[in-house]
């Protein structure tokens, strides 16, 4: 396997070519492509069952599609494991938060530094000394996203006590503790109010300008996503409808009609 | 109002993730170590031998058991069989060599039970859940085959039971017919307090968070990174490996011989599953808890109510045991499925207000 | 030594074609009531999702107290509807203290209740009566003794009337259960609640009844299946961890198929039989404790959801 190439800004960090996935006889993708440049934020939507959550697991590696290829960085994908996927730079947050009930804000977040753990067991062990350095140093990482997310009062809270929205929110420093390539947020904004929404948004486009991270995200408020991102991309039932900036996308007659339930 | 946080406060992070950061939990611990090692000898070896020496080896199964079952999720049902192989491997290891000290192949014989743990572990990765249970299933029932047909584990021993031989630590019989239950209780006390440090520093750690994240959601701990396998062989190899050493301590410390595979035998592996369940999923301190409740019951229905005056035959009392116990289950996946040691979290939570109600 | 695993067990078998017979057909009996066993647990399962670890001790209990009744004076026959009386009292006792209290709480919970029952159990079994042996009262419940003989394949084959009785009563409850879950109103809410507490109590079915309902007829079964298996080797609570062989039944079978039950027992019967028989002399025998352990583990390797279950898609 070829080393990935060093991308500039806009260059294309994914692409998705002619991909199709089915589960037994149901279709959910059929024939998609599109691409993502780093550095932007790229906008998955459409109706409910088009397919965009399966999407994103796609580029996870945790479905295979059965047809078509999915370049990474400029290198051809192979059947991979989630696990795979993430240490190659992807993070991810769920639609239905798949955060870990049982532990602590900051503990949650702390998972997110798994990849960049690498004290041996033998220190783990004792716990003092390379164990417990390397402990401190990721706290202080984790602290400064704790931070960034105005998340500090809840941080030894167990999550599963948490209000919906604030439960995002850690989702979101989960996924930003593993200090991502290409961050995939799946409905980072369901459930919200207003103000939630504002706060949200706010914290996207912040990862986006000071880290740098490149963003697709599937959301279903277009008001967001017109603001937030730099192009969109339209699924129904499966399949590509449209592919641009929010404006021309926004005049499409296919991704109004979509919307608007108008048969064919 | 004096179990009060106010005034500690922590300027490094190291502080923060001390095992006891308030400070009225240091002092606690410190008291009841303090406790453990200067009042308990006075109680008399009756108290020593029957309540304390058993308490600690379960405590240490049950840690064993827990990190297993309550910080990762695996449900094991083999907990007895992997004590064995510690208590044979013990067995093996000073009778071949006889000359090492007694101690040093306790802590070691472990590592043949995580030997045997990781391979009785291998199907988690393809088995989830309720079906993983029957994998260690198989362990227990195979193993304690093992132990029975297989005559050089017992030293081809006619009886086919193990005679645990006369050990010593600095001039004191640590193990067999001389080994005084007060010698045997220090030993104990000491390297259970040792190996629960030990824990405590791997459950607060990156390895701990790894098995919680595996069992609260194993899906979205792949997506973080955690390879899902590496982390459950881990834990098999931890737990069994906890679980080794405690039936090897249960051999030499305690029993010191007998017929060691009906002793480690399912019973015995329910009997430590149900003290981790009462104590608490994913608590060490539940350990403790699960361990007292579950020890103490029977020697109280044994003993206490006789000793009170309360005519109680010896089989009526295993059978109390067993309605008491099934119902103290009950009752608590009810009032409290996190077991005792939350309910001492809620305590605790109390204390901190205390004597304001709220 | 391979000659010996591999070719010599067969070698064997062909050579003496009325034992294999014979061994096969004790490995059948044995599966039938196997499947008895996990037939409880199917019951439960399919109908509440909660896998009822205490069925093995039910088994035990409801052989006891029939025995117990009989024993103490009262006819057989009044005993056995006592008996049944005393599985209803059960059913309703469980389904008020246990069940009602832990809705809604996830099935590990409810798993680990099952196991406070069975301690329970065992321990108000001893209470009332006794820890000794007792003999299964067959002639008073009219079940045929003796055995039938048969000349075939170059030799003899015995078979128990018993045995015959046994796996003629199990396929009738078998094929009976099976229609009643598919066919009748009752077995369709019980399917619904196994599916969903909380959408089956918002469409009106009451979880109450239903569960006790269900472990009522899981008690029957129990019954029936602690008469029989009492008949053969008498009630003591040995059988109680004789009821663990259920799981590998129930992963060959499924954990909710009624049919399933019967495959998955005579698979787990017949393999454990023949193992035994041709295989367990060359290791020095009782490789029956764990044979059937390692055939379900296997086959879980191969097939993660078991012979009859649903291919499992995670969907997060």
């Amino acid at each position: 396997m070829s080393t990935p190439t060093q991308l500039q800004r806009g260059d294309v960090m994914l692409a998705v070519e002619n991909v199709s996935l089915r589960f037994g006889g149901v279709k959910a993708i059929t024939d998609v492509s599109f691409d993502i440049r780093k550095g932007e934020i790229r906008a998955i939507i459409g109706p409910n069952g088009a397919g965009k959550t399966s999407m994103l697991n796609v580029i996870n590696g945790f479905y295979h599609p059965q047809e078509g290829k999915i370049t990474y960085k400029g290198v051809k994908r192979e059947k991979m494991r989630p696990f795979v996927a993430a240490s190659q730079g992807i993070a991810r947050t769920f639609q239905n938060v798949a955060l870990f009930k049982g532990m602590t804000t900051l503990d949650n977040i702390m998972v997110g530094r798994t990849l960049k753990m690498k004290s041996p067991f033998f220190w783990q062990i004792w716990r003092h000394g390379p164990a417990m350095q390397e402990e401190v140093q990721h706290r202080r990482f984790v602290e400064e996203i704790i931070d960034f997310l105005e998340i500090e009062h809840i941080r030894k809270t167990p999550v599963g006590k948490l209000p919906y929205g604030l439960q995002k929110r850690v989702e979101l420093g989960r996924a930003l503790a593993m200090e991502p390539e290409l961050l995939l947020l799946d409905e980072p904004m369901a459930g919200m109010n207003l103000e939630e929404k504002e706060d949200m948004c706010r914290f996207i486009l912040d990862v986006s300008s000071q880290y740098g991270t490149t963003i697709a995200l599937i959301e279903h408020d277009i008001g967001v996503v017109m603001d937030l991102s730099d192009r969109v991309v339209v699924l129904e039932y499966g399949r590509k409808i449209a592919d641009g900036t929010p404006d021309v996308v926004k005049a499409d007659q296919a991704v109004i009609d979509a919307y608007l339930g108008v048969g064919h | 109002m004096f179990y009060r946080e106010a005034g500690q406060y922590k300027s490094t992070y190291e502080s923060d993730m001390a095992v006891f950061p308030i400070r009225q939990d240091l002092v606690g611990v410190l008291a009841i170590l303090a406790a453990a090692y200067v009042i308990v000898p006075q109680m008399g070896n009756f108290f020593i031998g029957t309540v304390m020496i058993p308490f600690l080896v379960f405590v240490m199964a049950s840690i064993g058991l827990n990190l297993l079952t309550g910080y990762t999720g695996l449900l094991s049902l083999g907990t007895g069989a992997f004590m064995g192989v510690g208590a044979y491997a013990c067995y093996k290891l000073t009778t071949i060599f006889p000359g090492v000290n007694i101690i040093v192949w306790i802590i070691i014989s472990g590592f043949f039970s995580a030997a045997v743990g990781v391979l009785f572990g291998l199907p988690s990765l393809r088995i989830k859940g309720f079906y993983l249970a029957v994998a260690t299933l198989a362990a227990q029932f195979f193993l304690q085959w093992c132990f029975v047909r297989i005559p050089w584990l017992y030293n081809y021993n006619a009886s086919g039971a193990i005679e645990v031989p006369a050990r010593e630590l600095l001039g004191f019989a640590i193990t067999g017919p001389n080994a005084v239950p007060l010698t045997r209780y220090f030993v104990l006390l000491t390297l259970v307090v040792f190996f629960t440090w030990i824990a405590s520093n791997l459950v607060r750690g990156r390895i701990g968070r790894q098995w919680m994240a595996i069992r609260d959601m194993d899906i979205a701990a792949e997506l973080m990174g955690i390879r899902p396998l590496h982390a459950k062989l881990m834990s098999f190899a931890v737990s069994s490996y906890f679980c080794g050493v405690a039936g090897a301590m249960m051999m030499f410390l305690w029993y010191g011989g007998g017929e060691a595979s009906d002793a480690f035998n399912i019973n015995l592996s329910f009997n430590v599953l149900f003290m981790v369940i009462i104590g608490g999923l994913g608590s060490l301190i539940g350990c403790f808890f699960g361990a007292a409740l579950l020890h103490l019951v029977p020697i109280f229905l044994k003993f206490g109510l006789p000793a009170m005056g309360v005519p109680l035959g010896g089989a009526t009392a295993e059978h109390l045991t067993h309605i008491i116990i099934g119902t103290l289950i009950i009752f608590f996946l009810i009032v409290e499925p996190h077991g005792l040691a939350r309910l001492w979290a809620t305590a605790k939570q109390k204390l901190r207000m205390w004597p304001f109600p709220y | 030594m391979l000659y010996d695993v591999f070719v010599d067990p067969f070698v064997q078998m062909a050579q003496m074609p009325d034992l294999l017979v014979q061994t096969l057909w004790e490995g059948l009996v044995a599966g039938v009531l196997y499947a008895l066993i996990a037939l409880g647990f199917v019951l439960i399962f399919k109908a509440s999702g909660v896998f009822n670890f205490a069925q093995g001790i039910m088994v035990v209990f409801a052989a006891l107290t029939l025995v117990g009744l009989y024993e103490k004076g009262v006819p057989a026959f009044l005993a056995l509807i006592l008996t049944i009386g005393v599985m209803f009292i059960l059913a309703w006792t469980t389904e008020r203290v246990v069940l009602r209290p832990l809705v809604n709480q996830p099935d590990i919970i409810l798993f680990m209740a099952t196991f406070g029952l069975t301690y329970f159990l065992i321990g108000l079994g001893e209470f009332i009566f006794g820890g000794n042996t007792k003999t299964m009262i067959t002639e008073q419940l009219f079940l045929p003794k003796g055995a039938i003989d048969v000349s075939m394949l170059g030799g003899r084959v015995t078979f128990q009337k018993l045995d015959i009785a046994a796996a003629v009563i199990a396929g009738a409850m078998v094929a009976g259960l099976a229609v009643f879950f598919q066919y009748t109103r009752i077995g369709r809410a019980l399917r619904a609640v196994a599916d969903s507490h909380k959408a089956a109590l918002s469409v009106g079915i009451s979880l109450n009844q239903i569960w006790v309902i269900v472990w009522f007829t899981a008690g029957i079964v129990a019954l029936v299946t602690g008469i029989m298996w009492g008949a053969r080797s008498d009630v003591s609570f040995g059988l109680q961890v004789i009821a663990l062989k259920a799981l590998p039944v129930l992963i060959l079978g499924g954990f909710t198929s009624v049919p399933g039950a019967i495959v998955g027992g005579l698979i787990i019967g017949i393999g454990e039989k023949l193992g035994e028989f041709y295989w367990g002399p060359l290791v020095g025998g009782g490789i029956e404790s764990w044979l059937a352990y390692l055939i379900a583990l296997a086959f879980l390797l191969f097939r993660p959801q078991g012979l009859f279950g649903d291919k499992i898609i995670e969907r997060i």
